[in-house]
């Protein structure tokens, strides 16, 4: 899933400027799953601009609503009846919905809550963690099923560099060393003589490097 | 001889090499590079450069070894991976040719999480087994990494570095064997404290037949000071600093431990040259390029071989 | 025992302190309180193991939040007493009370 962080709450009331009818809206995917930007979420973020503004005695009108997706349209369409009494949508989407949003309402100032950080999985409840880059060509097979693209701190597909310790990145010791990962498995499922292998040159053009990707399937058209 | 390299030259005539290192400023004084190769003259057979270290911003390793290679010296280029894409270090590479550097190291580089711009982006568009590929690509077939005819080919002689302590142990010695099928002609190692590791990793470097194709240059580290040895014990990523030498350090007295830390890396020294497969020892004399020649002499490993 | 503790304290009755929600706990200052706490079980001896471990990092979380918004998050607390500490009760009851007067009326009342 994608996972975000949500913005600190003074980040957010700064961008809102002198904004008071403010439509935070959630989104029912990946946000909600990594408690970032679901209608939980929503709520709370919601409760902490009314706490504030009554604190400050401002005359202001939050509105709670969360979206089954924000990144497809028929769902963004569903705020068309009320969007346009807010000042700002606020959204706690991904980036992806965050844009969509706001190609859909062109008029209206649409505001990120979240920073959109990685594609992971969940490790246990509240804790989640990287495990893809999206780079277009998929390399698992060729690493035992650890990606060194998104998991090593250096990216290096002939690793682990001298900095791998004790199991863990030389940037910290919390973070698993891809490459040990990468040597265990391989010693785990017999393959080990693929480690000689080198992995060669990376070519980029199907990650972000060649520019904003798009996918079409034309026998899935309308 | 594929290059003009003096460090191939010894290497070809069975020699036994000597390096050391010269840490560029942080700053645009070349005189700063020329005090520093002033002090390694004569007294070691090449000096590298090293690449922006511990990701803190410096002179470029480039330009301080064209300074030099200007004063009769032999550079070895370092090139980290970490902050230049395949164009720029190809370009690189050629430049360097241009000037007549003969030497090149190829390394991933440190994240740059330790140095004084953590809030840069890395590059990493290739890492250092597939520059080692890219280098003797370029010298050897005559052609960029896209394919493309090279017009004057840099003659370069490859080399990385591997660190014997890091982990998993038991994958680094098939890992110096990457490098060596990746065409690497010479290896520098990482400061070497515990010999035990250090031989053990050599012994199977040496049963793969690797040491062969691939010179291993071990390297050593004098400590300042006690307190040097422990920083680097606890602090440095992959450094393996045994406790009893530690000890060693802190049982002479402060205005002696200099003096001590050069004993105990000439003894090293000593010990390396015993260990089957060593081709030679590179010291790195961390800011404490003047010991260099003291250490050289001590370790019965001066003068160096004249070259034509 | 008949003791007594301050009558501003208005107690919401819950299965389990597990149930207690980030969001229950921000409403009720939306409502206008000046201050909440939790009365949990003893650490340990819950009876549905977690519940009352769970809401002491929620109400650390309300903590955050209430810091953030400007209320203070010296006015959520998290209490561990048995069923049978009645007097603890009340000592946490009194304790709180004199707290919430001393940071004064929530702001949000105003």
């Amino acid at each position: 899933m994608i996972v975000g962080n949500r913005k600190d709450f003074k980040e957010i009331l700064e961008k809102l400027g002198p904004r008071r009818r403010v439509l935070v809206l959630g989104c029912n995917e990946c946000v909600t799953v990594c408690g970032v930007g679901g209608e939980r979420e929503v709520g709370v973020l919601a409760s902490e601009l009314r706490l504030f503004w009554k604190k400050e005695g401002e005359t202001f009108e939050v509105r709670e609503h969360t979206l089954e997706r924000q990144c497809d349209c028929e769902y963004i369409d569903q705020i068309r009846g009320f969007a346009d009494e807010y000042d700002v949508i606020l959204s706690m989407a991904c980036g992806a919905g965050v844009q969509y949003v706001s190609e859909a309402y062109k008029t209206k100032l649409v505001l990120p809550a979240v920073n959109t950080t990685f594609l992971g999985v969940t490790i246990e409840q509240g804790v989640w963690s990287e495990r893809c880059q999206g780079c277009g060509a998929c390399i698992l097979d060729m690493t035992a099923g650890v990606c060194p693209i998104a998991r090593c701190a250096k990216s290096l597909l002939n690793g682990p560099c001298g900095g791998s310790s004790g199991g863990k990145c030389e940037i910290d010791n919390e973070t698993d060393c891809a490459w040990q990962l990468i040597v265990d498995r391989l010693k785990e499922s017999g393959q080990m003589e693929r480690y000689e292998e080198i992995l060669p040159v990376k070519d980029w053009r199907s990650g972000r490097e060649g520019g904003p990707r798009k996918r079409v399937r034309e026998d899935l058209k309308l | 001889m594929k290059t003009n390299s003096r460090i191939e030259k010894i290497l070809g005539q069975g020699g036994f090499v000597v390096t050391s290192e010269c840490g560029p400023p942080r700053g645009a004084d070349s005189e700063v590079v020329r005090k520093k190769g002033e002090l390694l003259r004569g007294v070691v057979d090449a000096v590298n450069v090293t690449d922006n270290q511990t990701a803190v911003v410096r002179m470029s390793s480039l330009a301080a070894c064209a300074i030099l290679k200007g004063m009769g010296l032999e550079p070895i280029l370092q090139m980290v991976c970490r902050d230049r894409n395949r164009i720029a270090l190809q370009s690189d590479i050629l430049g360097a040719a241009a000037l007549g550097i003969n030497n090149v190291l190829c390394l991933s580089g440190d994240h740059q999480k330790f140095g004084d711009h953590p809030q840069g982006k890395n590059v990493y568009d290739i890492d250092s087994i597939q520059l080692i590929q890219t280098v003797c690509r370029m010298r050897d077939e005559g052609r960029f990494l896209g394919g493309e005819e090279i017009k004057g080919k840099p003659l370069m002689f490859v080399g990385a570095a591997e660190n014997p302590f890091a982990d998993p142990f038991e994958i680094r010695a098939a890992r110096l064997g990457k490098k060596m099928k990746a065409g690497c002609e010479f290896i520098q190692t990482q400061c070497i404290y515990n010999m035990e590791r250090f031989s053990r990793w050599m012994e199977m470097v040496c049963e793969r037949g690797f040491h062969e194709k691939c010179a291993v240059l071990a390297g050593v580290t004098p400590f300042k000071t006690a307190g040097m040895a422990n920083y680097m014990k606890k602090n440095v990523p992959g450094m393996d600093v045994p406790d009893e030498m530690i000890e060693r350090m802190k049982g002479v007295p402060k205005e002696k431990q200099a003096e001590e830390g050069i004993k105990i890396c000439v003894e090293q020294i000593q010990q390396l040259r015993e260990i089957p497969g060593v081709r030679g020892i590179h010291i790195m004399a961390i800011e404490w390029e003047a010991k260099v020649e003291e250490i050289v002499k001590a370790a019965g490993l001066f003068p160096r071989p004249e070259i034509e | 025992m008949r003791l007594s503790y301050p009558s501003n304290v208005k107690v919401v009755k819950l299965p389990c302190t597990g149930r207690v929600d980030v969001l229950l706990i921000l409403r009720a200052f939306e409502s206008g309180v000046d201050g909440v706490y939790v009365a949990g079980c003893m650490e340990g001896e819950c009876h549905f193991l977690r519940g009352n471990l769970r809401a002491r990092r929620r109400v650390e979380y309300v903590k955050g939040l209430l810091e953030e918004v400007g209320l203070g998050g010296g006015r959520v607390e998290m209490f561990n007493m048995s069923a049978s500490q009645g007097q603890r009760f009340a000592q946490f009851a009194r304790e709180m009370t004199e707290r919430i007067r001393l940071l004064g009326p929530s702001p949000v009342r105003k």
